[in-house]
């Protein structure tokens, strides 16, 4: 059975919803890394990181491989990219509507100098 | 020589951010360059809001824009969608307290709207304005995504181009 998108999602938010996995994912955003280097970076056991990647694992977000006796994490791409095109479709329309807004203000500011030399 | 540099402007990406803070949450943050009562009033009065609510990128329109703001009193926004389709947004204000905060509900989708709160932090001249939605689960808020999402995608036509640069704007602080 192939996941449906919505699943998909659920599974995404659910990794997300954790900082230290946010902190991961932005971590290997930068650059791959192994587990090993993952725990001393967020000060935690080799388990509790194994358990925090397979999580995003879980949910496509990371990908891992183990070359020898070294299991090297990075980014799965897809999903991320779903993910993120969810909420960056929601801050672009607050963001049209904020740019409105603003000269909105800068309106109201104009007129307050105009009306406040009483 | 490199004379154009200085002059171009710096362009200001990214200033509204969006966040989902939790299963059920989501927040929207933003800095404005203006008192807290101005901004405030923009979200308060009827003929300022509907100027700023529906920008023109978004291809619709407000046929009407109604807004009685003090506790337990309603608002109503009448969405032009085209082809004489019209579509109405509705819920009554929880909390207002001028300059500073205000909570209202979305009543359209029955039960399963979100409550939001809008605060209005001044410092310094400028506003540091929070939208927080809590949604009353969190399917009705992944339901609400995708819509959002999907409606976007038919009214954005320039939005496609954006996708493509998701997977790096993730890994950023």
């Amino acid at each position: 059975m192939v996941q449906s998108p919505q699943a998909r999602l659920d599974d995404s938010f659910a990794a997300l919803s954790d900082a230290t996995r946010r902190g991961v994912l932005e971590q290997l955003g930068r650059s791959d890394a192994s587990i090993t280097q993952l725990a001393d970076k967020f000060h935690m056991t080799l388990t509790g990181m194994k358990k925090h990647v397979g999580v995003l694992e879980e949910a496509g977000l990371v990908t891992t491989e183990k070359v020898g006796r070294v299991r090297t994490c990075k980014l799965g791409p897809r999903r991320l990219e779903e993910e993120t095109a969810w909420l960056e479709k929601y801050r672009q329309l607050w963001d049209a509507r904020f740019d409105e807004l603003e000269k909105i203000v800068d309106e109201l500011k104009r007129k307050e100098r105009f009306d406040g030399s009483d | 020589m490199e004379a154009t540099r200085e002059s171009e402007p710096t362009p200001m990406k990214n200033r509204t951010k969006v966040e989902r803070k939790s299963e059920r949450e989501l927040v929207v943050t933003r800095t404005f360059d203006g008192p807290a009562r101005l901004v405030f009033e923009a979200w308060t009065r009827a003929e300022l809001f509907k100027q700023w609510w529906v920008p023109k990128s978004m291809g619709m329109s407000l046929l009407s824009c109604e807004m009685d703001v003090r506790v337990g009193g309603g608002y109503r926004l009448v969405f032009d969608l085209g082809d004489s389709k019209s579509m109405a947004f509705f819920g009554r204000y929880l909390e207002v307290a001028p300059h500073s905060r205000l909570v209202w509900t979305n009543d359209e989708g029955g039960d399963d709207g979100p409550v939001t709160t809008v605060t209005f932090e001044e410092k310094a001249g400028k506003t540091l304005l929070v939208m927080h939605e809590l949604h009353p689960s969190k399917e009705a808020l992944d339901a609400a995504g995708t819509g959002a999402a999907e409606a976007m995608v038919e009214t954005f036509g320039q939005l496609d181009e954006l996708l493509v640069a998701l997977g790096t704007s993730m890994g950023r602080p």
